[in-house]
């Protein structure tokens, strides 16, 4: 098995080869169908549950950027998405810029936390990684709930506004805010997408697959893992910033670690190392969540903490990943073995 | 072994004349108090190619850690033409034009040998840390690389995800990532192990070929490897130094042929 690697699904999950890469006729079709689906959620569901959907699910890519293609598994990225989401309330309350500027902002001070956490984080890998990121992310979780001065300690942040330039409709009703934050959202899909496709995504992978091996063709592990966790917390925080302002209010609960597992959650569902997974994850936990709470029950861990046992048991790609394989294996494509990875880095030393 | 000269300026020249390519000057590696590398002085003469050889934990495979920077050493220096690269990471070795391949095959299982050869094509070269831009910027590699997976024998597999290959397919393809860093220095670690004859002799032709022009080090077991490739051959036997010489001479020396029948007759 894996000595280095952090997890094992990693491997055959984060299958770059299969399904519907390369070709290109049904990733065009696949980007229409999820696009019109992005335009027509406001109308099928409630605005702001839309809008959730849409900040979750761009947590979840910015997580499956880290997990999926790094094989880094990060239990504190509720860091930068909370961090994020309190700058972005801070910003808006108190300098009143547009709600985008909110955001970014959030999403720069997202990056300037993770850059000495990632230094600090990176030389461990495995459970290691996930429990040092777990600490910082916790430590950050005492420090925002001592600084009530400013973070407004358990009450959190109230009264966050959405400013817009005036446009009244974008600042006071949800369903016109989902469009106008959607670009935002997109355009992080968009910059996740370009990274894993990029020369640096193919390091990447290669750093994931066995990172003794690329250092021996003389790349800086180190400095690719410190690079896409930075990048990744700046997608968290903007989808976190995002979050916050639909909801008018900034809670504790952004920066909890319950938020960090939730998003491992959806990602693994989703399936990782697909980046299409961890969108289909969140629609399904958000949606599932929203109708159980809808309809007063109260033991809705129970029922996506069972959603996920099974998916995880029966489906170990998760949901994208059987799908892809499905497709993959009706077209008479070799599908990747459970258990490709023999051989691993560090051996032999 | 020539104790008295640990702390002098590692020698730029070899007793021969010719210059040196690699060289290690009183090397030693403890693990928690055991001497895994002894005292190891070593001088690879540029453009031959010198084999390691050893009984099983004679420390080849420490040696190799210590000389590519996944080890760091207890003491000594390690020089590569004539630069100091003692404690330098791994990849900052392989950017000083060392590289290695590995005892265990050690590859990539998601991506495909055309993949691999662009990432050592594009190690050498820089800009991976460009994630702004598109992957069509590795196609600049692309006919390079299909030489080297011409040259060792890969071309019908070239889009195959590596965890698919075959044993002396993903040996194969070892080599060709070994080449494509284009180095000055190649170390292979055991690039035969588990091999039938027939990909041996077919090893032996390939590592011939890279040779050229290069200084090769390698690891092997295989005697019919070690006399055909090697000019020079190092002994080891529990982290030192045992003998040094060319093929004949090591072959003859008495305490070769005792510690090698030891270590047969344990077996």
């Amino acid at each position: 098995m894996r000595s280095t690697t952090d997890t094992p699904e990693a491997v055959q999950a984060g299958q770059t080869r299969p399904g519907l890469r390369g070709r290109s006729p049904a990733r065009w079709a696949l980007l229409a169908v999820g696009l019109v689906v992005a335009l027509a959620l406001p109308w099928v569901i409630y605005p702001p549950v839309a809008m959730d959907i849409a900040a979750w699910a761009l947590f979840a890519v910015a997580l499956d950027l880290l997990l999926g293609y790094a094989g880094l598994l990060s239990f504190g990225h509720a860091a930068f998405w909370g961090s994020s989401a309190y700058v972005t309330g801070l910003v808006a309350i108190e300098l009143g810029l547009p709600f985008p500027v909110a955001a970014l902002l959030g999403a720069v001070a997202a990056m300037a936390l993770a850059l000495p956490i990632g230094l600090l984080s990176v030389r461990r890998s495995g459970i290691y990684f996930a429990m040092v990121t777990l600490a910082f992310a916790q430590m950050l979780f005492f420090v925002v709930n001592q600084w009530r001065d400013v973070t407004g300690g358990e009450n959190g942040l109230q009264g966050v506004p959405r400013n817009f330039f005036g446009i009244e409709a974008v600042e006071t009703e949800p369903f016109y805010f989902y469009y106008a934050a959607l670009p935002l959202i997109l355009a992080g899909m968009w910059f996740a997408w370009r990274v894993v496709h990029s020369p640096f995504g193919r390091v990447l992978v290669a750093t994931r697959d066995n990172p003794a091996r690329a250092r021996a063709l003389g790349y800086n592990v180190e400095r690719y893992r410190v690079t896409v966790f930075v990048l990744s917390a700046g997608l968290a925080g903007l989808a976190g910033g995002l979050f916050a302002l639909s909801h008018g209010f900034v809670s504790l609960q952004e920066v909890s670690w319950q938020t960090s597992g939730k998003v491992v959650l959806i990602t693994v569902l989703g399936g990782i190392g697909t980046l299409w997974g961890a969108i289909i994850g969140a629609g399904l936990i958000v949606t599932l969540e929203d109708q159980l709470a809808s309809s007063g029950f109260d033991g809705i861990g129970i029922i996506t903490g069972s959603v996920f046992v099974i998916v995880v048991l029966l489906f170990r790609s998760g949901v994208w990943g059987t799908v892809t394989n499905l497709v993959a294996r009706r077209r008479g494509q070799k599908v990747p073995s459970e258990d490709i990875g023999a051989a691993d880095s560090e051996q032999g030393l | 072994m020539n104790a008295a000269d640990h702390d002098a300026a590692p020698a730029q020249e070899h007793a021969t004349g010719r210059t040196v390519a690699l060289s290690a000057r009183g090397l030693s590696k403890d693990f928690r108090g055991f001497r895994a590398v002894r005292n190891v002085d070593l001088d690879v003469v540029e453009g031959e190619v010198h084999a390691l050889v050893g009984p099983n934990g004679a420390g080849k495979t420490t040696l190799f850690n210590l000389l590519t920077g996944y080890l760091k050493p207890t003491e000594g220096t390690i020089t590569v033409h004539g630069k100091d690269i003692t404690g330098r990471e791994p990849e900052q070795i392989a950017h000083e034009g060392v590289a290695r391949s590995f005892q265990i095959t050690s590859l990539f299982d998601n991506l495909t040998p055309r993949e691999h050869v662009e990432l050592g094509l594009q190690g050498m070269a820089g800009g991976g840390l460009r994630f702004w831009r598109s992957d069509k910027r590795l196609l600049q590699y692309r006919e390079r690389a299909d030489e080297l997976i011409a040259e060792v024998g890969l071309s019908a597999l070239a889009d195959r995800p590596a965890g698919e290959l075959a044993y002396g397919q993903k040996r194969a393809l070892e080599m060709a990532l070994v080449i494509s860093l284009d180095p000055k220095v190649l170390l292979l670690d055991e690039p035969t192990a588990g091999m039938g004859r027939e990909d041996v002799n077919r090893t032996i032709e390939l590592v011939r070929q890279i040779a050229v022009g290069r200084t090769v080090v390698f690891v092997d077991h295989n005697m019919h490897v070690v006399g055909s490739l090697a000019h020079h051959v190092t002994v080891l036997m529990a982290g030192e130094v045992l003998a040094q010489g060319t093929y004949d001479t090591v072959r003859t020396d008495s305490r070769v042929i005792s510690a090698y029948l030891g270590e047969e007759s344990r077996a």
